[in-house]
């Protein structure tokens, strides 16, 4: 295959840089000395007790060398994915014509398995995404981890993560998107885990992968029925072909047949399953949360460019298979819509709750993740299909910001912690590191004022909250998220959908909830006055670290607002003169992903793919530019104009009363779920054991042996009593055969083979006689 | 097929085992040196693997299409005349597939084995002498003559468990090993004693025992036909039950399995690694080499007061074992009992995919159900030969890595490690590879034939077939607690002056392993289409 030449080939490259460069630093350059475990600075603080030993701390050339190598690896993979989407773009209609390759992969009978790679639109717009998103991440990590003992593995890890993610989306199959989509469940694990002496942190990394997955496992299945039923796993075979969705819609399912669903919703309940655990939906978003548990580059990869993105991807991927059978836009949805529109709705409004009570700053922005993911699933529910796919892209960058920028204001916190410690500001015994130090530097109760030391972080940070909140007009969220509103209105207001009727309420309540704490965060963390020493003297420093962690979050701030006017509606009233004057460009590409309408007109059991942008309408946009600005000014109000002091309680503890240690407590999912699926488990797995296996198996075959053993020995009194009374000769003999039997017990291999040798040949002999008689007669 | 001084290949790869077996044991009383019965040992063993190896890519370059004969037969002489028996070796893409394994895994169980002093040449020799008798078994296509070879694995595997399992725990007087042994012996005789009745009525109705023969004879002995004044029906059923309950608990099928913990347990890590790595297989590969083609008819019999035919009994505890094996390994508090158990959660796949060819096969042969799903059967099969192969390469790399622990630390209790990814990191590494692998994780070996199976098995055992994903789901459980339990954590100060890291020997035998898994995730197809040929070639008979 000529990679280079060849478009069509190309992509293959394109997760071939990070995988290479995991594989380089893994092998190669990854290198350790020995310092003894005592050097405080030089091994981060994350590690326990090593009492006098060696700690390895990767060499310092090492560090160099394999963040080299990591930079090289995810700046090839940019720059091919660049070349990639002009060659998309020389296409002649995309969508219609795409790029891809494909090799025999797995034979399968007559018919082989062909792996292979895929830029339609929908590949397009990730690559658009991805590949920035992760630089920055990359750029920031260098600073970030800049005294991390384990650098090196830090970045061997996150190139797998971004290899691993590139692979999913250039993938041409349900079968690849699974394996990186697997593969990057297993680097979250791994960097979740990355402090891996923090019980806290295994514990997350176990918690995040266990739960994800219960959702793969089902999602197996799904993909295992539609290979059964179709023959195949490539997406344009599928979702691009009405003769094979017809056919999936039309068809009864394999199980749950008293159901009267067809075998396209079974196949695709189980494949959103999958997406309800990789995205953190309820009731499986219970992994996300603890996953802050990482270093926060390993956060902002999560929760924006990769892993929740994943997901939600491969909805969008699979969205054709969802809707056959039904007609959303007509406000008929199939049994996966629906449950897309519940689940997604529910759960941006569930985790909205639950951000408002949260004082950890990642905290906050985990549940917003949860509850963003929300919308997008609810919108894909609804058919908003292109609404989900620009807010899956406005929101990775927002969200990498945003994480990125809360990494800046804890890493500031633990400078200034540090500082206070040199330099004797703090009196407070408890600070003394001898003594364990108690100071929480993600605690929010404990900042205040960082917008005067760190005004960078602040700025960024306040463009991706907004961004977040949906601010008006200018930034990038306001236009994903009015999209999803004002697709589901067009459903109340047309065919008087009830399902779109409670995604808007509830996506509209999420979204004011959104704006308020987001507001409060900002205020807490930058408004008023430091409460603490640490925050008084929290900065980045200077330098590189200073440089790496404050760069990517200028880039990303300008795609938090810019990435918005892409998708600009072309009825929009002044705006759509300068940013869409002909078309909507995000529409207009991200649409061609779909069946063509001519194609899909002729089955009756198909939708219009092709459906038309909602077109503009004052209430849903007058809707959120209220909840958006309704929700900042109220958290205005209440944390910025009157700042937390020292000390003092949060006024929502004081407003939700007895309600808001329930939502702190994340509605105590995670102890009831402790209770009633880990605790059986456990008692299960030692019921297997000591019940099944020794008590009933195992007990059985020892009453047998104890059976024979009773025989045997039977046997062996009648004959010394038979023995006895013939005479007293044969005893004698025994005696001796005793005693020579007792020899052949010596332990001596060599003698027992020649006995099994022996007895070998014996049973020959018996064998040869007995088949001769048989012969003979 | 290449041949060696004038001798056929699979001869060589049968018998040249035994000798070097002979030669490292002889050597033992020659030389004073047991390096020098190291280095013996592993040269020879290498030989071989480049044999095997060589037969594997002859076979392949033999270039043999879908219906195509799939057997070459490289040897066929006289040699128990008087009961028809012959010296008959030969292989399919099946039989090819579990030769390599067996060619790859002895050597890196004597790398493994470099650091035991006591007796060290007749431990090397006896995982020789198993070599002889799993290659004796793959390329057997005379049943007398895979009936002694598959009892000729039993033997060096009792002593190895036996003289050289693990020592007794503190404060217990005699070690668990020789009760493991004990049982694995007496477990595996009561067995074949079925299986030995079994080959000796079917050699003796059908006047032959060659393979092929019995393949196409065996089957078509109908009602009816009086032997030796017992009804044919009943000496089929006989006999399918002596080869079933002897193959069962070999594979292990659940409830067969008790043996299994014990032994993995108490084994030396060579004799884990070649017990899970290769004697496993022997029984997975005796029902699709004997007990599928030669009683397709048994296999569609209803069991009594379970009304389901006997497929889907097998496929309804393969389930079981996957899901109760999986349970088990979570519960352990051992860590080669874990990986023991994660055996148990394995071959139920195999046991699964078995199961949906047997059922497919039986269907069209016995022309229950014409339409049967074949795609699916192959598939299934496919995958069944592949989990079989990858199994093979996980497991033993999982318990070499349980037996580095255990060398170094002399505990086997997942309680007394923690952390020791700091003191270890490369040891670290690999293990994290090898549990992932072992888990399944797509990029990987396991996974291509674990979705193989699943996909083939969904249309036959729907139901059965998400039961199963229960197991897997678990099968990440204790994959992670074992993990978790090793190198996670603070680190235990008990291990603060004991080197932990893997030592060079068992490093190099770790590097192959590696290199395979990775391969067969990234490209299945390197190994894949001998396999498929040789399946789709069984099922191409079946349709014409």
């Amino acid at each position: 295959m000529d990679f280079l030449n060849d478009p069509n080939a190309l992509p293959w490259l394109i997760p071939a840089g990070p995988l290479l460069a995991f594989l380089i630093i893994t092998l190669l350059t990854n290198k350790s000395k020995l310092v003894p475990a005592s050097d405080h600075h030089e091994y981060g603080g994350h590690h326990p007790d090593y009492d006098g030993m060696l700690v390895p701390v990767v060499a310092r050339y090492s560090r160099v060398i394999s963040i080299g190598v990591g930079m090289c690896g995810v700046l090839a993979a940019l720059v091919i994915s660049w070349v990639t989407l002009y060659n998309a773009s020389q296409l002649h209609h995309i969508g219609q014509e795409v790029l891809a390759s494909s090799i025999a992969w797995m034979d399968t009978g007559e018919t082989a398995f062909k792996m292979g790679v895929l830029v339609d639109p929908a590949t397009v717009i990730m690559l658009v995404m991805v590949p920035i998103a992760v630089l920055m991440i990359f750029i920031y990590s260098i600073g970030y981890m800049a005294h991390d003992p384990r650098q090196a593995r830090f970045f061997a890890l996150i190139s797998l993560f971004a290899g691993a993610m590139l692979t999913l989306v250039v993938a041409d199959n349900v079968l690849l998107l699974f394996v990186g989509w697997e593969i990057m469940g297993v680097c979250s694990y791994m960097l979740i885990g990355f402090w891996f002496e923090k019980e806290s942190a295994y514990k997350a990394a176990i918690k995040a992968f266990t739960t994800t997955r219960i959702a793969d496992v089902v999602m197996l299945l799904g993909i295992a029925y539609l290979y059964s039923l179709t023959g195949t796993l490539n997406y344009r075979d599928i979702m691009y072909n009405p003769e094979t969705l017809d056919m999936l819609a039309t068809t009864a399912p394999i199980i749950f047949g008293g159901w009267t669903v067809s075998a396209a919703s079974i196949i695709g309940i189980f494949l959103i399953i999958g997406t309800v655990g990789k995205s953190a939906q309820f009731p499986l978003h219970v992994w996300l949360p603890d996953a802050m548990e990482g270093p926060t580059p390993v956060s902002a990869m999560i929760h924006a460019a990769a892993m929740v993105s994943a997901g939600i991807f491969s909805l969008i991927r699979l969205y054709p298979l969802f809707a056959a059978g039904g007609d959303p836009h007509h406000g008929v949805l199939t049994e996966p819509l629906a449950f897309m529109a519940v689940v997604g709705a529910f759960t941006a409004l569930l985790a909205a709750t639950m951000a408002v009570a949260q004082n950890d700053v990642k905290a906050v922005l985990a549940y917003s993740t949860i509850s963003q993911l929300g919308f997008m699933m609810a919108a894909l529910g609804i058919g908003a299909y292109i609404a989900a796919a620009f807010h899956l892209i406005t929101h990775a960058f927002f969200k990498a910001l945003l994480f990125m920028a809360a990494g800046s204001v804890i890493h500031g916190m633990e400078h200034g912690e540090h500082h206070v410690h040199e330099h004797g500001h703090g009196h407070d015994a408890s600070h003394h590191p001898d003594e364990g130090h108690h100071f929480d530097p993600q605690d929010m109760r404990n900042m205040g004022g960082l917008r005067k030391t760190m005004p960078v972080t602040f700025w960024t940070f306040l463009i991706g909250g907004l961004s977040l909140s949906g601010f008006p007009i200018i930034t990038a969220g306001f236009w994903s998220k009015d999209e999803i509103l004002a697709d589901a209105w067009l459903g109340v207001q047309n065919y008087g959908s009830g399902a779109h009727g409670m995604v808007f309420i509830m996506l509209a309540l999420a979204a004011f909830m959104t704006a308020f704490y987001t507001m409060r965060q900002i205020a807490l963390t930058f408004g008023g006055e430091a409460r603490t020493e640490a925050a008084k003297h929290a900065n980045l420093g200077k330098g590189v670290v200073s440089i790496t962690m404050t760069l990517p979050l200028i880039i990303l701030a300008f795609f938090a607002i810019g990435a918005g006017f892409v998708g600009v509606p072309n009825d929009f009233p002044v705006l759509n003169a300068i940013f869409s004057p002909e078309y909507n460009a995000f529409h207009h590409l991200t649409v061609e992903a779909l069946p063509l309408s001519e194609a899909t007109a002729a089955f009756s059991s198909l939708p219009d793919y092709h459906a038309k942008a909602p077109p503009f309408n004052i209430i849903p946009v007058a809707t959120s530019v209220l909840v958006a600005l309704l929700g900042l000014w109220l958290g205005w109000l209440v944390y910025w104009r009157k700042p937390l002091k020292a000390g003092q309680r949060d006024p929502m503890e004081n407003f939700l009363g007895p309600l808001h240690p329930v939502l702190q407590n994340r509605y105590y999912l995670d102890e009831i779920y402790g209770r009633v699926f880990v605790a059986p488990s456990q008692w299960l797995s030692a019921q297997i054991i000591s019940f099944l296996d020794r008590g009933i198996i195992d007990a059985l075959l020892h009453i047998i042996a104890r059976l024979f053993t009773w025989l045997g020995d039977l046997v062996k009194v009648l004959n010394l009593w038979l023995i006895d009374g013939v005479g007293d000769g044969i005893p004698i003999a025994i005696f001796n055969f005793g005693g020579w039997l007792r020899r052949m017990q010596s332990g001596r291999v060599q003698q027992y083979m020649l006995l099994i040798l022996a007895a070998a040949v014996a049973i020959g002999i018996v064998l040869v006689l007995s088949s001769g008689a048989a012969l003979a007669q | 097929m290449v041949d060696i001084f004038g001798i056929d290949a699979l001869s060589v790869l049968v018998f040249a085992p035994a000798l070097s077996a002979l030669l490292v044991a002889a050597l033992a009383s020659l030389v004073p040196s047991k390096q020098l019965g190291r280095w013996a040992a592993l040269v020879l063993s290498l030989l071989i693997a480049l044999l095997s190896i060589q037969v594997f890519f002859d076979y392949q370059a033999a270039g043999l299409a879908i219906g195509d004969e799939p057997f070459i037969i490289t040897q066929d002489s006289v040699w128990f005349e008087a009961i028809g028996a012959r010296w008959t070796l030969g292989i399919d893409g099946i039989s090819a597939v579990m030769i390599l394994l067996t060619g790859i895994l002895t050597p890196l169980a004597i790398l493994a084995s470099w650091n035991i002093d006591d007796r060290a040449n007749m431990h090397l020799a006896l995982l020789l002498l198993f070599e002889t008798g799993s290659m004796g078994v793959f390329a057997a296509m005379d049943l007398m003559v895979f009936f002694l070879f598959y009892e000729l694995t039993l033997v060096p595997m009792y002593f190895l468990i036996n003289q050289w399992g693990s020592m007794p725990k503190s404060g217990v007087k005699y070690s668990g090993r020789f009760y493991a042994s004990t049982k694995f012996m007496i477990y595996s005789f009561g067995g074949t004693l079925g299986m030995l009745l079994a080959t000796q009525l079917i050699g003796w109705s059908a006047g032959s025992f060659s393979i092929p023969g019995l393949v196409e004879a065996w089957p078509t002995f109908r009602e009816g036909q009086a032997l030796l004044g017992i009804d044919v029906s009943a000496v089929k059923a006989l006999a399918f039950i002596g080869f079933f309950v002897a193959f069962s608990i070999k594979v292990p099928i659940w409830p067969f399995h008790t043996w299994l913990p014990d032994a993995h347990g108490e084994a030396p890590t060579a004799g884990s690694m070649l017990l899970a790595g290769i004697m496993l297989k022997l029984g997975a590969y005796g029902f699709i080499r004997l007990v599928i083609p030669l009683f397709p008819d048994v296999w569609l019999t209803e069991v009594a007061l379970i009304g389901v035919n006997v497929a889907t009994l097998f496929a309804i505890l393969s389930v079981v074992g996957i899901v109760l094996g999986a349970f088990a390994a979570f519960g352990q508090t051992d860590i080669k009992r874990l990986v023991a158990y994660s055996s148990v959660n394995h071959m139920g796949f195999v046991g699964i995919g078995i199961a949906v060819l047997a059922q497919t096969y039986a269907q069209l042969w016995t022309g229950a159900n014409p339409a049967a799903d074949v795609q699916s059967a192959i598939i299934a099969a496919n995958g069944t030969v592949l989990q079989m192969f990858n199994h093979g390469l996980s497991s033993a790399g999982m318990f070499l890595l349980a037996g580095a622990l255990y060398h170094k630390t002399h505990t086997r209790e997942l309680a007394d490690y923690g952390g020791l990814w700091v003191k270890a990191p490369v040891m670290g590494a690999i293990l994290l590879f090898t549990s992932f692998a072992s888990l399944g994780l797509p990029g990987l070996n396991g996974f291509v034939s674990e979705f193989l199976i699943v996909r083939g098995s969904w249309t036959t055992y729907t139901a059965l077939t998400a039961i199963a994903m229960l197991g897997l789901l678990f099968t990440g459980g204790y994959i992670l607690k074992g993990i978790r339990a090793v190198l996670h954590g603070p680190f235990n100060l008990r291990w603060r002056d004991t080197s932990l890291e893997l030592t060079r020997a068992e490093l190099v035998a770790m590097a192959p392993l590696i290199a395979l898994m990775l391969l067969t995730g990234l490209y299945p197809n390197w190994i894949l289409p001998m396999i498929n040929t040789t399946v789709s070639t069984i099922f191409a008979g079946l349709a014409s």
